[in-house]
């Protein structure tokens, strides 16, 4: 079997005096869309933004135990951060572009990371859209604000900045929770494509979501992985009583 | 049942607008026409008063006035040394004043950890900035000109000037900094830029125009300042070489109206200073809008 491209082991987490984070210990395997779900407050987004070192950003935040992306510890303090970060792309809850036109946004991060070519831009600007598919809805318009698009395009084109570094991991807190059903169901489509190129690790309050697009989940409770397993067999015919109580809508 | 009440609500509701229509309307009407009342007296007063400059005022500028300069032998009146002057004590002090100031609004926002010394600061530089510029000028006097011996001079005045703006610029680039969301930093550093390039990339990108709009109400309190200018940098008006003024005294337009008005009496020339500085402040805050509306437009 081959390795997992991220591996937490024994993970703690603390902000402050509290402990968000018990012990989580997973594998996530190439090209997979591992879901993570559970009540508020649980953890999960948590234990998403641990794995690019965002929670780097908060202060007081504590972290015990190891995760290792391509089997190096990102903890580890030669590691530049923003290195992990480049291979490790986030989309967040709401849609943030940058306040500037749709093309500096996508080529915002190739940008930071020494690319200043045009002609090589302009393609990883078109090919970023492509995959994102929101090239056709803005081809002819790449240097309007990308704050003029709707929320659901909006959504895509943050999904299109962080495919533009070419990252092999995309996190997603939640990205559809502020988007209508439409914009949702695209989101969706899209994640089912990109899962052929990419590892995707998606938190989700939606449970049909992660039955729909996850191959693999995870259930989180107060701050505990309580069960990890292929996402039907989770579903439908779960280990742990919490796990079951929670995916019959018993609770959260 | 709910549709009976409804329509019992709404025949009390129409019964109470019977008995009182015409009260509700006079005093709408009240409102609207007091409040236009002060809007006309506001808008006359400013206009007129700056009719008024004008009409002074044009008669006295022309090209001796622009490039002359006052001399008490060759009896002639110029305001060209007042011109330069003011321009080096509007540039000079904005040399260090936009770092200085932009520079620690932005420790202040994005870097600085400890709450307690945000406050301290944001405190110390509200109540600074909050003080008659006169006292300002007395430091500065005490400080520059005689401490430091600068004497009476253009460097002392630009000195003080630097000092009483900080406050300023901090403040309004702090408030304009705290407009950017969070998000925004959290979407360039998940991308992965570090803390300074996220900075200058995205944050100070997105608060440009409130940074400019600062700076420009600096720009504008420095033309307008007198009172501190009068005890620093002095009344004379003789055209020097840049090294030479910097050391000497000289008075900016607003010094010099105040010395052709109050001391020489020739109001004629303080209404024609009086003009250029009405013009000035034009043209900085029509480049204010513009500037605002390129910054909006990206």
């Amino acid at each position: 079997m081959m390795n997992p491209v991220l591996q937490a082991k024994g993970l703690d987490l603390w902000y402050g005096d509290h402990q968000a984070l018990h012990s989580i210990s997973l594998d996530i395997f190439e090209k997979t869309v591992v879901a993570l779900i559970g009540p508020s407050g649980c953890g999960k987004s948590t234990f998403l933004k641990t794995l690019n070192r965002m929670n780097d950003l908060v202060d007081s935040v504590r972290v015990e135990g190891d995760v290792l992306y391509e089997s190096h510890d990102i903890f580890d303090p030669i590691l530049d951060v923003n290195d992990l970060r480049k291979e490790i792309g986030m989309v967040f809850q709401k849609p943030n572009p940058f306040p500037m036109s749709i093309y500096d946004n996508i080529a915002y991060g190739p940008r930071i990371h020494g690319i200043k070519n045009k002609r090589v831009l302009d393609q990883i600007v078109e090919q970023a859209l492509k995959d994102a598919a929101l090239w056709d809805e803005v081809h002819d318009r790449l240097k309007k604000s990308a704050l003029s698009l709707s929320g659901g395009q909006q959504q895509r084109l943050c999904i299109a900045r962080a495919l533009a570094i070419q990252p092999k991991v995309l996190l997603m807190d939640e990205p559809t929770s502020a988007l209508d059903p439409i914009s949702t169901a695209k989101i969706e489509e899209l994640i089912d494509q990109l899962k052929t190129k990419y590892t995707i690790v998606i938190v989700t309050h939606n449970m049909q979501q992660a039955m729909r697009i996850a191959d693999q989940t995870a259930f989180f409770l107060m701050g505990e992985l309580i069960e990890f397993n292929d996402t039907q067999e989770l579903f439908l015919r779960p280990q742990d009583p919490r796990t079951s109580d929670y995916v019959n809508g018993r609770f959260g | 049942m709910i549709p009976i009440k409804t329509k019992e609500m709404l025949l009390i509701q129409r019964s109470a607008e019977k008995t009182k229509p015409n009260y509700r309307k006079w005093k709408d009407r009240l409102f609207q026409a007091s409040l236009w009342g002060a809007m006309s007296v506001c808008a006359v007063l400013t206009f007129s008063l700056i009719v008024y400059v004008a009409i002074k005022a044009v008669p006295n500028i022309n090209l001796d006035f622009l490039l002359g300069q006052p001399s008490y032998i060759e009896d002639t009146i110029g305001i060209l040394p007042a011109i330069l002057n003011t321009l080096y004590l509007l540039l000079g002090p904005l040399l260090f004043v936009v770092p200085l100031g932009v520079g620690a609004a932005i420790y202040l926002n994005e870097y600085c950890k400890s709450a307690r010394l945000v406050s301290l600061i944001e405190y110390t530089s509200d109540i600074l900035s909050g003080i008659p510029s006169i006292v300002y000028g007395l430091v500065g006097m005490l400080f520059f000109c005689q401490f430091f011996n600068l004497q009476t001079s253009i460097l002392a005045g630009a000195l003080t000037l630097v000092i009483m703006n900080i406050p300023t610029i901090m403040k309004t680039t702090r408030e304009s900094l705290k407009t950017v969301p969070n998000s925004y930093r959290e979407g360039a550093r998940a991308l992965g830029a570090g803390k300074w390039k996220t900075i200058h990339t995205v944050v100070l990108k997105s608060c440009r125009s409130g940074m400019i709009t600062g700076i420009l109400l600096t720009v504008g309190r420095i033309l307008g300042e007198s009172a501190a200018l009068l005890l620093t940098a002095g009344f004379a008006q003789v055209l020097n070489p840049i090294y030479e003024g910097m050391f000497s005294s000289g008075a900016s337009l607003s010094v010099a109206m105040y010395v052709f008005a109050k001391e020489r009496g020739e109001f004629d020339v303080a209404f024609g200073i009086a003009g250029i500085l009405l013009i000035l402040t034009l043209i900085i805050s029509v480049a204010a809008q513009i500037l605002e509306a390129r910054t909006k437009e990206r």
